[in-house]
């Protein structure tokens, strides 16, 4: 068993997969993670906030390095951080600030604030940042039950808030104008899907790693929106994609000695471009028809 | 202060990269494009680490990368511009392929894979050598040439690109070549003052100028301003305050200025009374910064 090598034999493998603790833990947590960010992600690709998301998943940087300052745990950094970032981005825009353009400068500026303040905490901390490729790029083999728990409670929490918002969710984000006019309390529901958004980036970096928190929540929402059109299938297929990747991910980095984090972006990035040919498949196939 | 010759490098190299990226920025926020800028500087994090992997000079490495990446961005957007869900799925899968570079650095002998990626990350505008300091003013002013050459028909191109179509205005072509402009500043800034300082002065500065005016040639050259006033103040307080780093200064002064903008911008608005739907054309412009072909 010290040398992990895949045979043929699939109940064999799957055993010497469930073998060790920690990988039953980092199983159970990117399981957990996935339908989480399958979900939230979803949304985000849907609302164009990719930018958003990726400048949250950049937060545990400054969360980490703060949380070193004042010695508190980083996962509470994490989400401190996210939160504040989330808010920030959140703030009704001003009436002369015209198009998307200052929308995306304001979110450029607020990543830049906010690795500018975690190398400033840093530099103050006079430390050396412990495992900076955990906190860029994760690492699925100090995962604790502790973490796990605490992950699966944040998703119930999540998931939660947003079967009661889900629907009105979707109306802001297919036309906002229209639900602006029907009373939907548009603001609200936007600035809840950022905050959402961000405890989701927060618990999903522990395990992840900041730099590809991002993979799993743009790629599988991208490659399910690509296939489906209806919402139900769309979100549930999205889900189940990043379930996969992860799934793969986890099974590849055991088995070779190539980093988890190449092999969930490949993966990901490997569905997507499944779903953009079978797309392409779907389209060849149905234009006799329409045309 | 300015004795020190640490100091005047990072002077030269930080006002040519700040004019640069100011020009880029002000162009990447009217296309909301800055999610790019963004993903360029990951490419570039990339470029350097494969470098580092397979044993040749990082720059190059980080230059050749970031271009390819360009391109390829470029040729995914297809007719339009290219859109976030693809520059997010871009910027993921190359992270990755870092990544895996990463791995092979810390198998290998060059040094922590910690220290490699927080170089490109951080990087350090007061550990630049006179070379390095003149290397990149001298690609900062290819890059400030090249957007003043095709500021005008960008400027078309970007605010309206059926009319620019229609005038024989070769959109697409401009549209490449912001695009590799993008990744020209940001390798150009990864390499000399670290990523962080790259979206700081891209993304903060032209805001800023976008906020404060709608004229295009003024905005250009307030946010080289603005981008050049952050470095200097930013390099004066991290001399001062050797606890600082530079780069951490120079993004919070930036930033300072484009939460700040609104306020200036109000004041002037009320003084002028409202104007609505003043046309923004380079026929307009009295101010300097038109000195353009």
């Amino acid at each position: 068993m010290s040398n992990p090598s895949l045979s043929w034999n699939l109940v064999w493998d799957l055993r010497e997969l469930l073998a060790y603790p920690f990988m039953v833990q980092a199983l159970a947590a990117g399981t957990i993670a996935a339908i989480l960010s399958g979900v939230l992600g979803w949304y985000m690709v849907l609302r164009r906030q990719t930018f958003a998301g990726h400048t949250l998943s950049t937060m545990s940087f400054p969360g980490a390095a703060a949380g070193m300052l004042v010695a508190l745990p980083a996962a509470l950094g994490y989400y401190v951080a996210c939160v504040i970032a989330a808010l920030a981005m959140a703030r009704r825009p001003d009436a002369h600030d015209g198009g998307g353009g200052i929308q995306s400068a304001r979110i450029g500026t607020i990543q830049a604030v906010g690795l500018a303040a975690g190398f400033l905490l840093l530099a103050l901390s006079r430390s050396i940042l412990g495992g900076l490729d955990d906190l860029l790029f994760g690492s699925f083999l100090g995962i604790t039950p502790m973490q796990v728990w605490t992950l699966a409670i944040v998703a119930i929490v999540v998931l939660g808030i947003l079967a009661v918002i889900g629907r009105p969710l979707l109306f802001v984000s297919l036309d906002p104008e229209a639900a602006y006019a029907l009373g939907v309390p548009v603001r609200a529901l936007e600035t809840t899907f950022l905050l959402m958004l961000a405890l989701t980036v927060a618990a999903t970096t522990q395990i992840t790693g900041a730099l590809l928190v991002f993979a799993l929540l743009v790629s599988p929402p991208a490659a399910a929106l690509r296939l489906a059109a209806r919402p139900i299938p769309s979100l549930l297929l999205s889900v189940g994609c990043a379930v996969a990747v992860i799934w793969c991910a986890l099974v590849a980095a055991y088995f070779t000695t190539y980093p988890l984090g190449f092999y969930t972006t490949t993966f990901a990035f490997g569905f997507y471009l499944a779903a953009v040919g079978a797309q392409q498949l779907m389209r060849a196939r149905t234009r006799p028809v329409t045309a | 202060m300015i004795g020190d010759p640490l100091v005047q490098h990072a002077l030269v190299a930080g006002t040519a990269i700040a004019i640069a990226c100011g020009l880029v920025g002000w162009f990447a926020v009217l296309r909301a494009q800055v999610f790019a800028a963004d993903a360029m500087s990951h490419f570039a994090f990339t470029g350097a680490v494969a470098g580092v992997a397979i044993g040749i000079d990082p720059r190059v490495s980080l230059f050749a990368v970031t271009f390819v990446c360009a391109l390829l961005l470029a040729a995914l957007g297809g007719r339009s511009r290219v859109d976030d869900v693809t520059i997010g799925i871009a910027i993921t899968w190359v992270l990755g392929l870092g990544v895996l570079g990463l791995s092979f650095v810390a198998t290998g002998s060059s040094g922590g894979s910690g220290a490699t990626a927080a170089n490109a990350l951080f990087g350090t505008i007061l550990g630049l050598d006179a070379a390095q300091a003149q290397v990149a003013a001298v690609i900062a002013a290819v890059i400030v040439v090249m957007m003043l050459v095709i500021a005008r028909p960008l400027l078309l191109a970007s605010v309206d690109g059926v009319v620019a179509r229609a005038r024989g205005v070769p959109v697409l072509v401009l549209g490449v070549v912001f695009l590799v402009a993008l990744g020209g500043v940001a390798a150009e800034a990864t390499q000399a003052v670290g990523a962080l300082l790259l979206l700081g002065l891209i993304a903060a500065p032209a805001g800023a100028a976008h906020r404060l005016t709608s004229r295009p040639y003024l905005g250009m050259s307030m946010a080289a301003g603005i981008g050049v006033g952050s470095v200097w103040l930013g390099l004066w307080i991290a001399t001062i305050a050797p606890n600082i780093p530079p780069s951490s200064a120079i993004t919070g002064v930036a930033a300072a200025a484009f939460f700040a903008a609104p306020l200036p911008a109000r004041s002037l608005r009320r003084m002028r009374g409202p104007v609505i739907g003043r046309p923004a054309g380079p026929a307009t412009v009295s101010e300097p910064g038109a000195e353009l072909p």
